[in-house]
Parts: C-alpha cells; sequence; structure tokens
C-alpha cells in the first residue's frame, strides 16, 4: 500500500522525486495515526529547508505532529486545497494529500531514504514496541 | 449488568440524565423588556462625566431575561453534567475526590468571601493568621522549610518552583540552560519549564516505567537546572530510587523539583522533603479536596527547601514576636509576583478546613486512595492490558491493546463508560502508554462502587469481542450523542452572534 | 472517618483480592526510611472546624459590616443570591474540565455563553474559557503578542496599568529575555500619549494601557491602538475593573487587539482577591494563539447542536514546551457565576450598575475636594475610583479609620513611597449615600 515509487522518512513523510523537483507529504501510516486531521501550518514559496527541517506542523482534533523535510531544497508549491480541505490528507495522503513541492538542491539525499519494504517494515516495528 | 437501550424512547424516566436534554443558550432565551434584576433608586445626582467619544451604546446582543429563567436554564444545563456527587469519577491524575461541603459553608463566611486584599493589616488578621496556619501544615506535610500559596494553580506553582530555581543557579553565577522532564509527565512540566527560559531534555522511562538511572546519569550534566519528577509518576508508580535519583542530582548541582499533583497517594505517610526533593507544587484542588468546579478555580502553592526560601514569590505571610502577623514585601532576591494579591485565598480556607478534618490521621486519605486503586487493578488484570506492571499506588494505566483487534479504541471504552453511569478514566494519557485508560478511584469511593465499575469495565471488555459496535458508537443513553469535535476545529464557531441566530 | 466510606470488612475482602496482607504492603515502593507520620493536631468535627474557621473569619474586616471604600482591582458589587446559590449544585461544583462532552455538556454550554458575554463587552471576536486573574491575563495577552510577532522583544506598559501586574510582567519576563518599558503618566493621570509613542519602536511586540487605570481615570483605547500600530506592534488593552465595559467605548471598538484583565467585578465576591477571573478576549485572526481552553459550536451524532473543547493542540496537554501557555485549568466555577451574573443584569443591568457606580464616584469626589486640604490630584475623567490626597500620610488614617468600622481606601504609599498622602477610593452601587456622607464627615474632622 506504501507506492513503490516514493521514498519515506522515519518520521513518516514521504517524497515523490520527478526531475529536480520533490512533492512531500505524509504517509498512509501517519494520518491514520494523526486522525482526522483538521489544521496544516505549512511554510510559504521561497523557503529554503534543509533535509531533517521542521518544515510545518499537521493537526488533529487530539494531536499535534512536526513535519520534517525529507530533502533540502526551495519550496516552489503550497498545496493549498489541502490547507483549506485538510480531510484530502486522510482521504488521499500519497495523491491529492501532498503538502509541498521542493526545488532540490542535490540528489544525492534520496538514496539516504528508506524505500517502500523498509518503511513497512519500520512502520511494523513500531508498532510491536507500544 | 447491562444497559437497557430502548429505555431511550421514556427518557424522562432516566434518573441521571432527565428531560430536556437540550437547552437554548441563555441569549435565545431572552426577551425584550424582561429584567433579571432589582437596583435601589440613585440617590445621587446622575451624571456622566466622562466625554462621549469614550462611552459606548448599549450592548448589543446581552440578555433581558428574568431570575425565574435564569434559575431554570443554570438547573437544565448543571443536568447535563456528570459530577462526583453522581458515581465513581475515575479521571486519572485528576483526584476527583468527595468535596466536604463544610469547606463551601466557612468559604461563605463574610470575613472571607466580602474582605478585601488591600484593606489594613490591623483588620485582616485572621486572614493573615489562616494563609499562616495553612502554610505551616504544607510546610509539616512536606518535610519543606517554606511554602508560597500564591500560585493559582498546579501549573503556575510548576513555574514558581522553576524560577526558584533559576534565581538561586543565577546567585551563584549561572542559571544553567536544561530542565530534564521524564517522557511520563504531566504536558504542564514542559510547558511550565519553557517558560522560566529552559530546554527541555525528555528522558525515555525504562521497562518499569520508572526513571532509568543510566539515563539520568549521562543526561545529567553541570548544565541542568533541574529534574522535574512527578512522585508517584503518572503511570502511578513510585520511583522506588528516588533517594538514588536525588543523589545524582545534587552531586551535579541541580535541583530534584516533584510534581506533586499526585501527593494524595503518600500524603501523611511520607515526606517528599527527606528523599531529597528540593521544591514541589501541590493542587489544593486535588489532594487537599477543593472543588474542581467544571474545571477551576485550583490553587497551587510550591513547598521548598531552606536554600530556596530567599526567592519565595513576594510577599511571604510572616508572624511578628507579639503574635501579630504582616505580609512582608522586603524581599529582595525574591523572583516576584506571579499574580495579583495573596493566591486564591478562597481555596485556602477549604483546604485548611479539610487538613484540619483529618489532622493527624491525614495518611488514611493515602492508604484508601491506594487500596482502592489496586482493587481496580486486581478486577480488571488480564482483562484490560497492563503495560507496566510495577506496584501500583493511587492509580492503574491499562491500555485497549486487547481491544484494538476488534477496532475498539481506548476513548470507545470511555464513551461506553457513560452508558453505564460512569465517567470515562483519562484517555490518552500519559502518552507513553499507547491507548491508555488511566484510571483513579480515590479514596472516597466505596467497595460496592468499584465493584460496580469493574463489573462496567469487564462487561465492556465483553461487548468489544461479542458486539464491538455497541461500543463504538457509543455513548447511546448520554444528554448528546458522540460530538463531532473535528468539525468544531476545521468550523470554529467560538462565540453566539447577535447578528447570526440560529438555534 | 466520615469521609472514606470503606468499612473494616470490605477492606479485609479487598487485601484478600488484591493478594497483599495489610495495606501498608501496598507502600513497599518508598523506601522505609521516608515514611513519617506528620506532626498535626488531632481531626477536627465538623462543629470544631465550623469554629475554627469562624474565629479566624471574625477578625477580618469586610464588607457586610463596614462603610466600604476599597477597590484597586478587587470591587464590592452586588452578586444576586442565585449566582452563588447555583454554585452550591453539585452538578457544577464537583465536576471537571469538560474532556469528555458528552457528559459535559452543561459546562461546555456555559463557557460559550461566557465566552459570548466577554465579546459583547470588550467588542472582540474571540474570548477564551477564563484565566486565572488580571495579571498573569495581561501576562498571556503579552506573551500571546510576541508569538503574532516573532522576533521582537519588548513590550511598552503605561504606568497606568496596575503596579502588582506590571510586577507580574517583570516575573514572567525576566527568564524570557523580554523586556518591559514603563512610559509614565501624565499630571492629569493620563497616560503620555507622546511618552507612548516615543517608546515603541521596531522591537516592540506590545503597546498595553489599561482603562480605567490605576488611578481610575479613563483612558482613551486609541493612543495604544495608535501607537502600536505605527511599528506593527499589538495594542493591548487592560481592564481591571470589568464593570467600566457596560459604559466604556469597548476596546474592540477603538483599535485594540486583544482586551484582557480581571472580570471579578461581574458576579465573584471579592475573596480577599481570589479565587477570582481573569479574562482574554482578542480578533479572530489571532485566534490560534490565544492561551487557554476555548469552547466551540459543532453537532452531536444525531446533528444536534453540541459543545466542546477545541483548538485544543494549542494548549500543554498536547504540545507540552511549545504549546501556548503553561495553563491547565481556567477559573471554571467562576466563569460559570459570571456567566450567570451577565444573563441577569444583561443589557439594562450591566449599564445600570456601571452608571450608578460612576454617578456615586462623582458625587464622593466631589464632596471630599471640597474638605477644606484635602485634594483630588488628577483632573482627567474618572469612572468609580479616583485618588485623594489627605493633608497628612494616608496610611496610618486609613487605618484608624478601619479601626472604626469604615474601610475608606487604599493608600498608594505601598507602590508609590514618593505619595505618602495620597489614596484610592472606589465606590460601587452597594454604596449609599448615607455612607459616603458618614465617609466625608469623618474625612472632614480627621483633617
Amino acid at each position: 500500500m506504501n507506492p513503490e515509487d516514493l521514498h519515506y522518512t522515519p518520521s513518516h513523510e514521504w517524497v515523490r522525486i520527478d526531475g529536480d523537483v520533490g512533492t512531500i507529504g505524509i504517509t498512509d501510516y501517519a494520518q491514520k495515526e494523526l486522525g482526522e486531521i483538521v489544521y496544516l501550518e505549512l511554510p510559504e514559496v521561497g523557503h529554503v529547508f534543509n533535509a531533517g527541517d521542521e518544515f510545518g506542523t499537521v493537526e488533529s482534533v487530539k494531536a499535534v505532529s512536526e513535519l520534517f523535510t525529507p530533502v533540502s531544497g526551495e519550496i516552489v508549491e503550497v498545496n493549498k486545497g489541502a490547507v483549506a480541505e485538510p480531510g484530502i490528507v486522510n482521504d488521499d495522503p500519497f495523491g491529492d494529500g501532498w503538502l509541498i513541492k521542493t526545488k532540490l538542491t542535490t540528489d544525492e539525499e534520496v538514496g539516504k531514504l528508506m524505500t517502500a519494504e523498509q518503511y513497512a517494515t519500520y512502520v511494523q516495528q513500531e508498532e510491536k514496541e507500544r | 449488568m447491562s444497559v437497557e437501550l430502548e429505555e431511550k424512547k421514556t427518557p424522562t424516566g432516566d434518573r441521571l440524565h432527565p428531560e430536556p436534554r437540550h437547552e437554548p443558550l441563555v441569549f435565545e432565551v431572552s426577551g425584550e423588556g424582561k429584567v433579571g434584576y432589582s437596583l435601589p433608586p440613585l440617590d445621587v445626582p446622575e451624571t456622566v462625566a466622562i466625554p462621549r467619544a469614550l462611552c459606548r451604546e448599549e450592548i448589543a446582543g446581552e440578555t433581558e431575561i428574568t431570575e425565574v429563567e435564569v434559575a431554570r436554564h443554570f438547573t437544565r444545563l448543571s443536568k447535563l453534567n456528570f459530577s462526583i456527587d453522581e458515581a465513581l469519577y475515575p479521571l486519572g491524575s485528576c483526584t476527583m475526590k468527595h468535596n466536604p461541603r463544610v469547606n463551601e459553608e466557612v468559604a461563605r463566611l463574610p470575613g472571607f468571601a466580602a474582605a478585601h486584599p488591600l484593606a489594613p493589616e490591623e483588620v485582616s488578621q485572621g486572614a493573615l493568621e489562616l494563609a499562616w496556619r495553612l502554610e505551616k501544615m504544607l510546610a509539616e506535610l512536606t518535610g519543606l522549610a517554606r511554602v508560597t500559596l500564591q500560585p493559582a494553580a498546579g501549573a503556575q506553582g510548576e513555574l514558581a518552583g522553576i524560577l526558584m530555581v533559576r534565581a538561586a543557579l543565577a546567585k551563584e553565577g549561572n542559571p544553567r540552560t536544561t530542565v530534564l522532564i521524564p517522557d511520563s509527565a504531566h504536558g504542564t512540566n514542559p510547558a511550565s519549564a519553557h517558560f522560566a527560559g529552559y530546554k527541555v531534555r525528555e528522558l525515555k522511562s525504562n521497562a518499569r516505567g520508572t526513571l532509568d538511572l543510566q539515563v539520568l546519569e549521562e543526561a545529567m550534566t553541570e548544565d541542568v537546572a533541574a529534574l522535574m519528577l512527578t512522585v508517584p509518576n503518572t503511570l502511578g508508580i513510585f520511583e522506588n530510587q528516588i533517594l538514588e535519583i536525588a543523589r545524582i542530582v545534587h552531586a551535579k548541582g541541580g535541583y530534584l523539583y516533584c510534581d506533586g499533583a499526585n501527593f494524595n497517594s503518600f500524603v501523611g505517610i511520607a515526606k517528599p522533603g527527606t528523599m531529597g526533593i528540593d521544591v514541589m507544587h501541590m493542587n489544593l484542588h486535588k489532594t487537599f479536596s477543593t472543588p474542581h468546579g467544571g474545571g477551576g478555580p485550583g490553587a497551587g502553592p510550591a513547598a521548598v527547601a531552606e536554600r530556596l526560601v530567599p526567592f519565595l514569590p513576594r510577599p511571604t505571610i510572616e508572624r511578628r514576636a507579639d503574635g501579630t502577623f504582616f505580609l512582608d514585601h522586603d524581599r529582595p532576591e525574591s523572583i516576584g509576583r506571579l499574580r495579583t494579591f495573596l493566591g486564591n485565598f478562597g481555596m485556602f480556607v477549604r483546604a485548611l478546613a479539610y487538613i484540619s478534618s483529618y489532622g493527624n490521621r491525614i495518611g488514611e486519605v493515602a492508604r484508601g486512595a491506594v487500596l482502592n486503586a489496586n482493587y481496580i487493578r486486581a478486577g480488571l488484570a488480564g482483562v484490560y492490558h497492563l503495560k507496566y506492571d510495577a506496584p501500583t499506588m493511587h492509580e492503574v494505566v491499562f491500555s485497549d491493546k486487547k481491544q484494538t483487534a476488534s477496532g475498539v479504541h481506548a476513548m470507545d471504552i470511555g464513551k461506553r463508560l457513560m452508558d453505564y453511569g460512569f465517567h470515562p478514566p483519562t484517555i490518552s494519557f500519559p502518552l507513553i502508554v499507547h491507548g491508555a485508560l488511566m484510571i483513579e478511584p480515590t479514596e472516597t469511593e466505596s467497595k460496592p462502587g468499584l465493584d460496580a465499575f469493574v463489573a462496567a469495565m469487564r462487561e465492556i471488555a465483553r461487548e468489544s469481542e461479542e458486539d464491538p459496535q455497541i461500543v463504538k458508537t457509543a455513548p447511546h443513553t448520554t444528554p448528546v450523542r458522540r460530538v463531532d469535535e473535528v468539525s468544531a476545529a476545521r468550523n470554529l464557531v467560538l462565540a453566539w452572534r447577535p447578528e447570526k441566530h440560529e438555534p | 472517618m466520615k469521609f472514606l466510606p470503606t468499612s473494616d470488612a470490605d477492606r479485609s475482602e479487598m487485601l484478600r483480592a488484591i493478594g497483599v496482607s495489610s495495606v501498608e504492603d501496598l507502600f513497599a515502593s518508598i523506601p522505609g526510611e521516608v515514611r513519617q507520620p506528620p506532626n498535626l493536631p488531632p481531626p477536627l468535627s465538623e462543629i470544631e472546624v465550623r469554629r475554627l474557621l469562624g474565629s479566624l473569619a471574625a477578625r477580618n474586616a469586610n464588607a457586610r459590616e463596614s462603610a466600604f471604600f476599597l477597590g484597586a482591582g478587587i470591587y464590592n458589587h452586588y452578586v444576586s443570591a442565585i449566582a452563588d446559590q447555583m454554585l452550591y449544585r453539585a452538578e457544577w461544583l464537583t465536576s471537571y474540565t469538560p474532556y469528555q462532552p458528552e457528559v459535559s455538556q452543561g459546562t461546555l454550554q456555559s463557557i460559550f455563553e461566557f465566552q459570548t458575554h466577554i465579546c459583547l463587552l470588550t467588542g472582540l471576536d474571540v474570548a477564551n474559557a477564563s484565566l486565572y486573574e488580571g495579571a498573569s491575563a495581561l501576562v498571556e495577552a503579552l506573551l500571546m503578542a510576541s508569538r503574532l510577532c516573532r522576533g521582537r522583544t519588548r513590550a511598552v506598559l503605561s504606568a497606568g496599568i496596575h503596579p502588582e501586574y506590571r510586577e507580574t510582567v517583570r516575573t514572567y519576563f525576566s527568564s524570557l529575555g523580554f523586556t518591559s518599558v514603563e512610559v509614565p503618566v501624565g499630571m492629569d493621570g493620563r497616560t503620555d500619549e507622546k511618552a507612548l509613542a516615543a517608546a515603541v519602536d521596531d522591537d516592540t511586540f506590545a503597546v498595553a494601557i489599561q482603562s480605567p487605570n490605576f488611578y481610575g481615570i479613563v483612558e482613551d483605547w486609541q493612543i495604544g491602538s495608535r501607537a502600536a500600530h505605527g511599528k506593527g506592534a499589538l495594542s493591548v488593552a487592560v481592564v481591571a475593573e470589568a464593570v467600566s465595559m457596560a459604559l466604556l467605548a469597548p476596546p474592540g471598538d477603538r483599535g485594540a487587539d486583544i482586551a484582557c484583565g480581571e472580570a471579578q467585578s461581574l458576579g465573584v465576591p471579592m475573596h480577599l482577591g481570589g479565587p477570582v477571573l481573569g479574562f482574554l478576549a482578542c480578533r479572530s485572526e489571532h485566534e490560534r494563539q490565544i492561551p487557554g481552553r476555548l469552547v466551540g459550536e459543532t453537532r452531536d451524532a444525531d446533528g444536534r447542536r453540541a459543545f466542546c473543547l477545541t483548538l485544543s493542540t494549542r494548549e500543554q496537554h498536547i504540545r507540552r514546551e511549545r504549546a501556548t501557555s503553561n495553563i491547565c485549568t481556567n477559573q471554571g466555577l467562576m466563569a460559570l457565576a459570571s456567566n450567570i451574573h451577565c444573563s441577569l443584569l444583561g443589557k439594562k443591568g450591566l449599564r445600570e450598575v456601571a452608571l450608578q457606580s460612576h454617578a456615586k464616584a462623582e458625587y464622593l469626589k466631589g464632596e471630599i475636594a471640597r474638605i477644606p486640604g484635602w485634594r483630588i490630584p488628577f483632573s482627567a475623567p474618572t469612572f468609580n475610583e479616583f485618588v485623594v490626597e489627605a493633608p497628612g500620610p494616608a496610611a496610618p488614617l486609613l487605618s484608624r479609620l478601619a479601626g472604626r468600622g469604615i474601610l475608606a481606601g487604599v493608600p498608594l504609599s505601598r507602590w508609590e513611597p514618593e505619595s505618602p498622602n495620597r489614596f484610592l477610593v472606589a465606590t460601587t452601587e452597594m454604596n449609599a449615600r448615607e455612607e459616603m456622607e458618614r465617609l466625608v464627615a469623618t474625612l472632614r474632622s480627621a483633617s
């Protein structure tokens, strides 16, 4: 269920690479853990982040979670539709519920992220430790 | 035990939730020309000696309503609330115990309720003596040197405590940068440390659910101002290595802060001051039974060891050689004020009445609280998952782990409890237990009450296996059905608007 | 013990079920060397509790048995019998934070109504469920402004703000790297507008003024708003005598971004200064930075109107060290009392109480001004409180009068040692003309 073409972080973000643009969102597992999302706080276009930086927050009724960018780059687009209707992130986390697009500074970081398979194992482990 | 859902058809027969279950807003009850007050005629010349530009027109939208309607409205609203006087209210960490009613009466004596904080000292001796006596009692119970009664609630007590630590360290030349807080702590701890100017470093609990001494040793550097420790912690587990913890913290020149929210479990049994605790806040509305009032007023006195005394908030209450009392504002090393006047004095009256009622037998409170929590633990063991099985003090934290397979979560269990006539436990806290059900019965619950609660919890566990839908859609018998908190957050409506009248 | 419902037989049975032989066994994790019973007197019966507390209460002068003119942040307004009696109901008294909306609709709806009263009074869009009291409410308002103007470090405060509020601000600011700059009041008792504007710079996140100010003088909220907005800061309106809001222009109508302060005078007894009732209101554009609890309207599963706590992710139990405040509890019961009080008085009553309080102050001020040797030092308009300058030191005189059943005022000397002869006199709808005449006669003979 985690798309094969995406790259994943231990903090449950994903990034899809199209040329030098990375589209970033949160995983299906993350949205399920949070529950129904009521608010997104996202940066403005033009901000530059390093990989691992916090770029915003996602809130459900009873939880708030910081968002960390998987890759370095400059924000080129923010999903305004998701800000207006955050439920999209619950409904389609890997598609219409994307959060930001960034122009990559380097293509070397992606290799350090998890594959779909690695991420699935990681989530299983996390659930077991509860 | 079972709940007859069909009874919903005859709601007036429901003892706990008489009709009407839906009450209009007070602004919607309002009707032009109605009056709910009476004042003596003005006995001086009528005048408005203020420029017109600085005055307002009438308050558009305010009520016009009679006393009769006010009586009905607020009585009906009250019946939509669950309260301690109705049944077990096992909200973990909140210590929902019986509130003695004589305390309410004495707090309303004119010498307290109609007295002013800035009246001359000569005519306020009773009030000053009361505060002084309460301080002495709390100092005795905590085994610490002095107590400030000023903090308005536990969170402000925490802030006062950490600010005193900061002042003491600053005086020695370095306030330090970090406060250590276990991952099981109340959210107020990191927030208070932050507002006292510190970075927070979270310490991971060990498999027992207590502080890991190795983790502490490693984290406890000379950059750490204090360790904020909840005793017993939010899992209801006493830090049995408390003396060793104090030694580690003190060896690096740090202070040991105790979040005393859970003092109810050992008040009168042991004194925090003798455990190496340097500063500790208490919640009068928890351990000392001042009413919770639907969310306050609280009161959060903070007790300190001798070396922190110079830094207490101003003013302190002192006794002269002739036996009279006074407020000492001349305290140059004080952290200053945290609020106006003396604190929540009305709560001091109730707490003093409460402590006096128990006197030297106050340990019975802790004994009863710990006995009751352990009885619930015994009754639910095996039915609900217990992540940490160290000895339970005043509260026990189960989880929904056995129930999630059928799609039932802690929140559903809590909601279903309402149908059985109980308030839910604290849900989803502490954060280190996924799907937590934090149960604190307190000492004022009888065995039959505990048995009924255990029976209801067991029944819900059975339902979760056999008929999970009824749990997942609970509650079914409350004044309103499950409330949509998501849409409340997505579409904020935070006040009634005169122009948008829509019942 | 009458608060402990477990019989000996029940206890034995419970211990058997737990599998221990005595209650002491349950305390095994507390090290033996720290266990120690308290040195307290024996338990008191209910009769003895009444006797003890009664004897302490009897030694405090109070408004029911004195001619009473004390204010300075706590006011002796009338509280209807029903407003207090309603608080005795167990459903209000012995419930807690409405985390579970299905069994807390009473508290939730009452808070929603309280929030609405505060919005109507302040002319702002959003009010929280209440804060501890006025001084910490000002702190919360300033910290809120600092978050909305991130990176700035100064707050400009009028010296007309209650001195204990300002002291509280200094306490909180000391560890956060913020500073508060105080702008003095002018000769007429009003905040000096030019000095206020001059004190604001690009590093200022808030400008706060109080009205009526500590000297009872009516300020114009606009001087704060103009000074703040010129530099991109927020304008904070402080109210310590909430009854004034029924007569004076609401902060929201005159440019204030945040209104905060003390609402004790709207239905809460004086209680020696606590528990009282802090409030905070703001414009909706800033609602995500508001501290404390908020109740919102929503629907239940059957589509009926219901209420619940909302925007909880701002709060400490979720956001921990990144919360908007460390505050957990509000002043629930006091907010209820205030809701009942405001609902009873309503549109007409709130205004009439304000008008009477003001008219009585005007009368008394005029009478005192006519006593030879006595002076009203500030000329600017006042609401229901004013500064009096006696011919000699005020504090000893006021103590003397207190011994004779007249609580004539609050000396300023504690905060302003340079003004030993000055004191504050406050009136409310509770002051009959006769007791004001008695005060004037006494002052006349005292000089």
